[in-house]
């Protein structure tokens, strides 16, 4: 059975079931559970819920010993931006201990945090910082974009044996979606076909998902069929998907936040170029970010954002067509 | 110069100066408050306002003289105004404009006036701490006397940033001074949940005396016991005796800052946690009560040394500057879209 679910609460969804399965499962972090009033600390106690001062590099180190000390902590750092100040800890701890011990222990910790809040909150609150996490080996990236998978891949990367980021965005947060009910899991390393086309194929992650399928439903207005997948995580990234797919259009359009050399879309380009060259009948284009801090005002955020209008233009330039009359 | 309160340097001038600062401090913040009600949209993001320790502010800024520097956090829009930074570009900027104290590229965050000493703003928490403490290492080898203040939050105490900045401070004797605003709330946790110190029952100024400098814990509501203490730590910083550490404790009269919600959902700006979230209605009307603004006015107006009639001009000229800021920024033009990738690198 599926409801209709905002995603923030589905991402809630997925942790209590985690922690009503498994006992060792904590949830803490900053401005949680500060009365007893909390949801989270009415049900499990003050033993595995937690409010932390602000102190990033103790939060997320802490997870780490916790975990190896054999729990399953789930660390709310809030903004993604927020772990840059304990970024010791998150790229260059957590995920080398099992491979520096030899495999003796395991850091089964999630770092749970929102991004791309492009929304006026500046330079310093917007960024899409996932391309920073990725290629770290031992290290895995989750990004939902829909309820559904806020839900399910929450619930997988707690149950992970490794660190993971989970990075959920703040802009969908209150986008409402089916989300099924009771234990629902999402793999990882599984992309998503958000939508079937045959001309060309639309790779976005989190919010651009969203632009992308939007893009997508216009170019079936001009006669274009346009095939949009969503990753879901970009560690480990589901190649495999997006090489299906390129096989069949032979054409790539690439959707990011990020800017450019930050973004997932490079690397996700860089994969097609090595595996599928053959398959393509047209340069790959990538709509990310301007180079550039997020401004505050509206519309200079605007215009270094991914935007639909890119998108579609990017299409027609892979296309090399003008867009065709509807039929 | 007649020292009517036993603060040394402060003169009736000068006093009502101080006032008439917190005073202006008020009314932008008002103002800026209102917007979200009269203006929805016009302010994007998040927005922390500083109503509650114009005192603090003002005391602390009182003690500068021209050259001094500081830096603050994203609660930021008392220090420029007190410094005399026009309330027009600072409202512009607020509101995204190009005319804006930043051309629109910061917002209410990170409100920043170079030429008047005010080096810059952190909205991450801490993070701030170090580079003040570095500016001060710069007044240090430039030797000409300078002094800069460092403005945080008792949130920013818990980062390592400020543990780490502290002790050196204090170890190559760098004229700064601390000012640790203690509201008593970072976001929606009190400071005895999140404090060790607060928690045993202790200020959090015995924080300096693990990094052996002096600290001490004022009345943040008081313009006059600031002047006198964040004073006295200047006056030590200028002649080369080192850091302190002053916690003010003061009360915000507002939310941390507005509500936080995707766009599409209109922005306002919800009641004080002590009554959303803890239902200590009675903490936060005693905060009311003690309000330092009208505080101030009645001591300075019973000790005479300001008229009703002259406070109550002094509030009205406030509004009207403050009006004609909100104006300002609403008639200025938005900033150019392509002039987003003008400032990357210099
Ligand atoms: C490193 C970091 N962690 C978390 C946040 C989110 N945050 C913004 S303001 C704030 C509270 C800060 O409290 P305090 O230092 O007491 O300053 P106040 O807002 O009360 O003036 C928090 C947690 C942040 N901006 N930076
Ligand atoms: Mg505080």
């Amino acid at each position: 059975m599926a409801r209709e679910l905002p995603y923030i609460a589905a991402i809630n969804e997925a942790i209590r079931l985690e922690m009503q399965r498994d006992e060792s499962v904590l949830y803490f972090g900053q401005n949680i559970a500060t009365t007893k009033n909390d949801p989270f600390l009415q049900e499990f106690g003050s033993d595995r819920v937690r409010v932390t001062p602000i102190s990033e590099t103790a939060e997320i180190g802490m997870g780490i010993g916790a975990a190896l000390a054999g729990y399953r902590p789930v660390v709310e750092l809030y903004m993604a931006e927020f772990m840059l100040v304990g970024m010791d800890q998150v790229v260059n701890e957590a995920p080398r201990f099992r491979y520096m011990t030899g495999g003796q222990v395991r850091v089964p910790l999630v770092m749970k945090a929102g991004y791309g809040f492009t929304a006026g909150w500046a330079g310093q609150h917007t960024g899409s910082i996932y391309g920073m996490f990725m290629g770290v080996p031992g290290l895995k990236v989750a990004l939902p974009a829909t309820p559904a998978d806020a839900k399910g891949l929450m619930a997988t990367a707690i149950r992970d044996d490794n660190p993971v980021c989970y990075f959920q965005h703040y802009l969908l947060l209150l986008d409402h979606g089916e989300v099924p009910e009771g234990e629902y899991l999402v793999p990882f390393g599984q992309a998503a076909v958000r939508r079937a086309g045959t001309d060309v194929t639309i790779v976005g992650t989190g919010w651009t998902v969203g632009r992308a399928l939007a893009a997508a439903e216009r170019l079936a207005g001009e006669g274009v069929s346009a095939e949009v997948i969503d990753p879901r995580t970009l560690e480990p990234l589901d190649t495999a998907t997006i090489l299906e797919s390129v096989a069949k259009t032979g054409h790539l359009v690439l959707v990011d936040q990020a800017t450019l050399h930050a973004s997932a879309s490079a690397v996700i380009a860089a994969e097609v170029a090595d595996a599928g060259f053959s398959y393509l009948k047209a340069p790959i284009r990538q709509v990310t970010a301007l180079d550039a801090t997020i401004p505050y005002s509206r519309p200079m955020e605007e215009y270094v954002l991914p935007n639909e209008d890119k998108i579609v233009a990017a299409v027609h330039q892979v296309l090399g067509s003008a867009p065709v009359a509807a039929t | 110069m007649t020292d009517t309160n036993g603060v040394e340097g402060l003169d009736r001038d000068r006093l009502v100066w101080m006032w008439t600062q917190m005073v202006r401090v008020r009314e932008f913040e008002e103002r800026v408050k209102r917007t979200f009600e009269e203006h929805p949209g016009v302010i994007r993001g998040h927005t922390h306002l500083a109503d509650g320790a114009e005192a603090s502010i003002v005391g602390s800024l009182a003690t500068l003289r021209p050259g001094d520097q500081l830096m603050t956090t994203y609660r930021c829009h008392g220090y420029p105004l007190v410094l005399g930074t026009s309330p027009k570009a600072m409202m512009a900027e607020i509101y995204g404009k190009a005319a804006g104290l930043c051309g629109g590229y910061g917002g209410s965050m990170h409100l920043t006036d170079v030429s008047r000493g005010f080096l810059g703003t952190s909205g991450i928490v801490g993070q701030g701490i170090p580079q003040a403490t570095g500016a001060a290492y710069a007044a240090q080898i430039r030797r000409q006397g300078q002094v800069v203040l460092c403005f945080f939050g008792d949130g920013a105490t818990k980062q390592g940033a400020f543990h780490e900045s502290l002790n050196i401070a204090s170890l190559w004797k760098l004229p700064i001074v601390y000012v640790l605003e203690n509201n008593n709330y970072n976001v929606v946790t009190r400071v005895e949940q999140e404090d060790a110190n607060a928690a045993a029952g202790e200020p959090l100024a015995v924080k300096a005396r693990a990094h052996s400098m002096p600290g001490v814990t004022v009345d943040g509501g008081d313009p006059l016991a600031v002047y006198g203490e964040v004073g006295a730590a200047v006056a030590r910083a200028r002649d080369g005796g080192g850091p302190t550490l002053v916690e003010s404790k003061v009360y915000r009269l507002s939310a941390h800052g507005n509500s936080i919600a995707p766009p599409g959902v209109p922005l306002h700006f919800p009641e004080h946690e002590a009554i959303t979230t803890f239902g200590a209605t009675e903490e936060y009307e005693a905060a009311k009560r003690g309000d330092p603004v009208p505080r101030f006015r009645a001591k300075l107006v019973t000790d005479t040394t300001l008229s009703p009639a002259e406070a109550d001009r002094i509030t009205e000229a406030a509004r009207t500057e403050m009006q004609e800021a909100v104006e300002f920024g609403l008639e200025s033009e938005l900033p150019k879209p392509e002039d987003a990738v003008k400032y990357v690198y210099a």
